[in-house]
């Protein structure tokens, strides 16, 4: 058995050890807002946070989660007013959206370590987390709007 | 503004068609549909096909057309509303699934609001017309002292106002209105129209909460990942699932026969594994052994392939177009050019995978939720994949799709072959399943983009000035994926780009040579613009610098005088994406327009400094007209792309900020195939399977994007594809400014190291 918490609720999972976080997630779970999008750490849209930092969760293993603190998409903030979600919604920033989730949980990651990044510290934090759309653009200035905000 | 997914909604119900229903362009059918369910709802009354108002003043608005990233589902509804004189604080907006009395729901060809834009604003109007008409018979007034403005319909002189809640189930009532009879709105009186409108589901978006295919869940569903043949046209002879029935939650294997050829829409065929969750099913077919039987394409080899290409396009082809006697104007010329160009295969590498979840329905029918650029066609796909005739209405309706938000298309959600291995299992499981595609499914089991080999010739007078154009292309055609016996590229293909050339050339011949697709060819963003505007604006630009002149002064040279140009008069078939060349001609006036004002905005021919150097290209495709200027620095750490310009002429803006996401994005659609975008074929099968071998840019490499849109009166053309071409050559010239390097291969990679 292995206990964790995601968004704060208590898991006790007795599963096979060797899934990943990702599918848990997505096919036991429901919570969907996290994304699959390579299955093998390249791209970003399965980021979520482990004990406060950003991590691909296609990449964590559930046997390996004992005691952790997980937080998705869904925890971010209850009704989407976390400075960066909001920062999204005013610079219009998806466009199919699908990489969102993940681009954003990343950010909010970079910002909790570095609460003024700069153009660099940004490029390096989310060059992981692919964009196909290609929204780098606005996910940029989002994210130094929110920086501005917190 | 509120978002209503038809997919979380349950089954279409059986009631006639409410009161108020027109249709416009095509027969009413007598059952009603998805839409009319949806719109039915919550009390709300029908007006049309695209609008329900409700009591409460709630207006709910029909997304015809599917929302691939491009900002459909917020821009389409956006023309309706603005006719209605509709709040759109107060607009609920419902995904339509696939209706005929729609029309054209497809998105591809940068073609949803082109093809509708008249029926969503007509679809507004005479609702207005409605609403105005009942006001006017409520107050005893004549209809012309009556105005609809902000969502409700006043009488000046009385100063009286009724809602449009208030109003919905009187105007319904009303006699429909003809087209002749109702009055579009001025440009000026437009609300939303040309305005920057955010995305409809941006919110849900940022909340992790929008539902794409790949969240669709249902009670009892089962996920399956196939393991597909390595080659097109490959079958399994031999197979051993035994390690792979012993993964934990793995429930039974099935043989999904392929091997068809041309492969059309149908599976690829190969084993699928069912499971309890997706992690279950890619474990065991990892375990899986197959031995294929490869088929005709098992000895395809690109390396090869290309070689044989670019031997191609050294003879000549078919002529596709002809003007003068480019021969004779060779011999004669004072100097000639040639330059070869060759772009390889790309795959889309949309962020969501191909994914579709199916189950069967009571009625003997299946229902489907899954990512699709193209509605109709897939229900055409699925319902014959589970044995129902697509050519009966009625059993055709059994076939439902649910047509969910989509992960990226780009053109490969335009092929429903997804959907088809979905049906397919569900039918035979006769349990719900989603079929999920890996990333290294979806990279080697593609429509690729066209591989395509460019031979050109110029010759110039002993004035400077060019007397003769020859192009020549060779590439697999995407209608060898849908037709046996096709050996070279078609009319619609050479109509992006070399049929549809707008030099004022005297002597011009466009040829096509001989191709034979040995994998899946289909449209990818922009399809053989791509191709053609890189050697076209590449070719220019060679010329330019040989004539010592300024390549964007060049390009105004060549383009030449305002005029219209008719590809007929030089033997061509008029191809102009389907439109006639009266309604959207080729007007060279409005391609020089947006070179002449790239200049300006990109600050073009201003001093730089050493290894710094800006490039220019253009094209006009999917009837929008687009120039484009980039600015590049070659550094230590290879070339660095600071700024893109781009100026757009698409006629009428509609949404200009999801205009302005589409340049931004699409110029880095062009850049991750310029610099990175190689698919490569050994023995039949695709060498790569992911992000690390097919690289797409990342944020490190992006560029700022700047994009100025015309002010136009023409009528609104599309913009989903047009950024993508004109950015590579534009790219490709800026780098031979700043290095001196010429690049005539795609991609970049690793050209400018030695």
């Amino acid at each position: 058995m292995v206990k964790m918490t995601i968004n704060g609720q208590s898991v006790d999972y007795a599963g096979d050890p060797e899934m990943p976080l990702l599918w848990y997630l997505r096919d036991e779970r429901g919570a969907t807002g996290t994304k699959f999008g390579c299955g093998v750490g390249l791209c970003g849209a399965c980021t979520v946070h482990v004990d406060g930092y950003a991590n691909r969760s296609c990449q964590m293993f559930m046997g390996d989660l004992e005691g952790a603190k997980i937080t998705t998409i869904e925890g971010l903030s209850e009704d989407g007013t976390h400075a960066l979600q909001k920062a999204w919604i005013d610079h219009k920033v998806p466009q199919c959206g699908y990489c969102q989730a993940g681009q954003i949980m990343q950010a909010a990651s970079l910002l909790a370590e570095n609460p003024n990044p700069t153009d660099e510290d940004i490029d390096i934090a989310m060059q992981g987390n692919i964009c196909r759309c290609g929204t780098y653009q606005r996910i940029k200035s989002a994210i130094k709007q929110a920086a501005e905000e917190m | 503004m509120n978002i209503e997914n038809v997919s979380r909604r349950g089954f279409m119900k059986g009631s006639a068609v409410g009161a108020g229903v027109f249709a416009i362009g095509v027969p009413m059918m007598a059952k009603a549909t998805m839409i009319d369910q949806i719109m039915d709802q919550d009390g709300a009354i029908q007006m049309n096909l695209y609008l329900s108002i409700a009591t409460d003043d709630t207006v709910h608005l029909t997304a015809m057309s599917p929302e691939i990233g491009q900002g459909a589902r917020t821009a389409m509804p956006q023309i309706i509303a603005d006719e209605l004189e509709a709040d759109w604080d107060k607009v609920v907006i419902h995904q339509a699934g696939p209706d005929p009395r729609l029309g054209d729901q497809g998105v591809g060809g940068s073609s949803a609001i082109r093809e509708n834009w008249d029926n969503l604003r007509f679809a507004g109007a005479i609702a207005r017309t409605m609403l105005e008409r009942s006001a006017a018979e409520v107050w005893g007034v004549n209809v012309s002292e009556v105005k609809a403005k902000n969502h409700a319909v006043h009488h000046a002189a009385s100063g009286r106002s009724l809602s449009y809640g208030e109003l919905a189930s009187t105007a319904s009532r009303q006699e429909m209105p003809s087209r002749e009879e109702v009055t579009l709105k001025t440009k000026a009186e437009y609300s939303l129209i040309g305005k920057d409108i955010g995305p409809v589901d941006g919110k849900d978006i940022a909340m992790g909460k929008a539902i794409f295919s790949i969240d669709v869940s249902l009670p009892g569903m089962k996920h399956a990942i196939i393991v597909r043949s390595p080659v097109v046209g490959g079958t399994i002879k031999l197979y051993d699932d035994s390690e792979a029935l012993k993964v934990p939650g793995v429930i039974a294997t099935h043989v999904i026969e392929g091997g068809t050829l041309p492969p059309q829409f149908k599976s690829i065929g190969g084993l699928a594994i069912l499971a309890d969750n997706t992690w279950a099913a890619k474990r065991a077919a990892d375990l899986v052994t197959i031995e294929w039987n490869k088929g005709p394409n098992g000895d395809y080899d690109s390396v090869a392939y290309e070689e044989q290409l670019k031997s191609v396009v050294q003879q000549p082809g078919q002529t596709v177009i002809k003007r003068g006697d480019v021969a004779s104007a060779m011999a004669g010329a004072a100097k000639t050019m040639s330059a070869d160009y060759y772009i390889p295969l790309q795959v889309h590498a949309q962020m969501e995978p191909p994914v579709a979840t199916a189950r069967m329905t009571d009625d003997g029918g299946v229902e489907v939720w899954m990512p699709t650029q193209g509605p109709v066609g897939a229900q055409q796909q699925v319902a014959a994949a589970v044995g129902l005739n697509p050519q009966n209405p009625e059993e055709l309706a059994k076939a439902r799709i649910h047509v969910t938000l989509t992960g990226g298309g780009f053109g490969r959600k335009g092929k429903p072959d997804f959907g088809v291995e979905a049906a397919m299992l569900a039918k035979h499981f006769n349990m719900p399943v989603k079929v999920t595609w890996t990333r290294e499914d979806d990279t080697r089991h593609g429509y690729y983009h066209s591989c395509c080999a460019q031979h050109l010739e110029a010759g110039i007078d002993e004035n400077g000035k060019p007397i003769a154009w020859l192009h020549r292309t060779a590439f697999p055609s995407i209608s060898s994926t849908f037709a046996p016996n096709v050996t070279a590229g078609s009319a619609f293909e050479v109509g992006q780009g070399v049929t549809d050339n707008p030099f004022d050339i005297p002597n011009m011949q466009g040829e096509v040579g001989e191709a034979i697709a040995h994998v899946r060819i289909g449209w990818f963003r922009a399809v053989h613009n791509i191709n053609h505007a890189f050697a076209i604006s590449s070719f220019a630009d060679e010329m330019a610098h040989e004539l010592g002149k300024d390549p964007a002064d060049f390009l105004l040279e060549l383009i030449g005088e305002p005029r219209l140009i008719n590809p007929e008069d030089d033997g061509a078939q008029v191809m102009n994406y389907g439109r006639s060349l009266e309604e959207f001609p080729i007007d060279t006036a409005r391609m020089a327009h947006t070179i002449r004002e790239v200049k300006k905005m990109s600050g073009w021919g201003k001093e730089l400094p050493e290894g710094r150097g800006m490039g220019i290209a253009f094209q006009r495709l999917f009837l929008t007209y687009v120039a484009c200027v980039v600015d590049v620095e070659k550094t230590d750490m290879g070339i660095k792309v600071h700024d893109v310009y781009y100026v757009v002429d698409c006629g009428q803006a509609v949404n200009t900020d999801r205009i302005k996401a589409q340049f931004e994005g699409g110029a880095l659609y062009g850049m991750s195939a310029a610099m990175y975008g190689d698919i490569t074929d050994t023995e039949g099968s695709i060498d790569q399977s992911n992000f690390h071998d097919y690289e797409v840019v990342r944020m490190g490499d992006a560029p700022t994007v700047h994009v100025q849109i015309v002010d136009s009166d023409h009528k609104p053309t599309g913009v989903g594809e047009p950024p993508t071409p004109p950015f590579i050559p534009a790219l490709t010239n800026a780098i031979f400014k700043a290095t001196g390097k010429r690049i005539r291969r795609l991609p970049i990679r690793d050209q400018l190291d030695t």
